[in-house]
């Protein structure tokens, strides 16, 4: 199984989160934020499996798991938020979503 | 070319080039499904390092929830009638030297430049399943129970959250 190098999959779990931190800081509509915050915790995952199973080690594994019911939870909360924000504002474009400003 | 290695960069492929459109598609629904192929790609990755249970969980939790949770927040926020499922972008330029100069720290500085120790293994032939589940109710089992609280509170706060109020 471990014919291929633990830094491939590494470098591979790096460009993942660089394309999730470009996403975050590009785009506009809240949801696709949401999306690549969930593509950042999936390039973690990722690496944390890899290190897991070349470690001969289940405890990456179970961390995991613990990740996952994180993102879940972000994921229902925040998309709650926004579903809220939406309806008072009629907008999920978070440069117009300033109401802590004064 | 060994078939390990062909799985790997046409799981690798799917992963990338998916999590690049996630980004760069203008339809947020485009991104929406884009976003399920990258999951479906880590998830093969997932069975490729032999972690068979967490490839299942992935694909359960992941596709089955937060994506249909994700699609539900375009369809609630986003009404058919206008046009507004289209986004824009701002100050691409800055934010790609950013992520491209801390990339390249991170990818060769730090993964590259570590000597990585790993053990040789084989194809684990039986499931993880077991070996997970023994570490969440012996090791892990105060962070399994905090989770469990954790959900609860979710569970009644994005419901209170997003109902309507009177």
């Amino acid at each position: 199984m471990n014919i291929i190098p633990i830094e491939y999959y590494l470098v591979l779990s790096a460009f993942m989160f660089a394309v999730g931190i470009t996403g975050v800081l590009i785009r506009k509509n809240a949801i696709v934020v949401f999306m690549c915050i969930e593509l950042m915790l999936n390039s973690a995952n990722l690496a944390l499996v890899t290190f897991s199973s070349y470690l001969g080690n289940a405890a990456g594994q179970v961390f995991v798991f613990f990740v996952m019911t994180v993102a879940a939870a972000e994921s229902a909360v925040g998309l709650a938020i926004i579903i809220a924000i939406f309806r008072n504002k009629l907008t999920v474009n978070i440069d117009e979503i300033n109401i802590f400003k004064w | 070319m060994n078939i390990y290695d062909i799985v790997f960069y046409l799981f690798a492929a799917i992963t990338l080039v998916s999590a690049f459109f996630v980004v760069t598609t203008r339809n947020i629904v485009y991104s929406a499904f884009n976003l399920l192929f990258t999951f479906f790609g880590v998830a093969g990755l997932y069975v490729l390092l032999g972690a068979d249970f967490v490839a299942v969980v992935q694909i359960m939790v992941y596709v089955g929830g937060i994506l249909i949770l994700i699609l539900f927040g375009v369809m609630l926020t986003n009404k058919i009638t206008n046009v507004q499922i289209k986004t824009g972008t701002l100050q691409v330029i800055p934010a790609v030297i950013g992520v491209l100069l801390l990339a390249g720290v991170l990818i060769f500085k730090v993964f590259l430049g570590t000597e990585w120790k790993s053990v040789k293994t084989d194809i684990p032939v039986k499931t993880t399943a077991f070996a997970l589940g023994k570490l969440l109710i012996t090791d892990y089992v105060l962070i399994f129970e905090l989770l469990g609280i954790l959900l609860l509170v979710v569970l009644i706060g994005a419901a209170t959250i997003a109902r309507r109020e009177k």
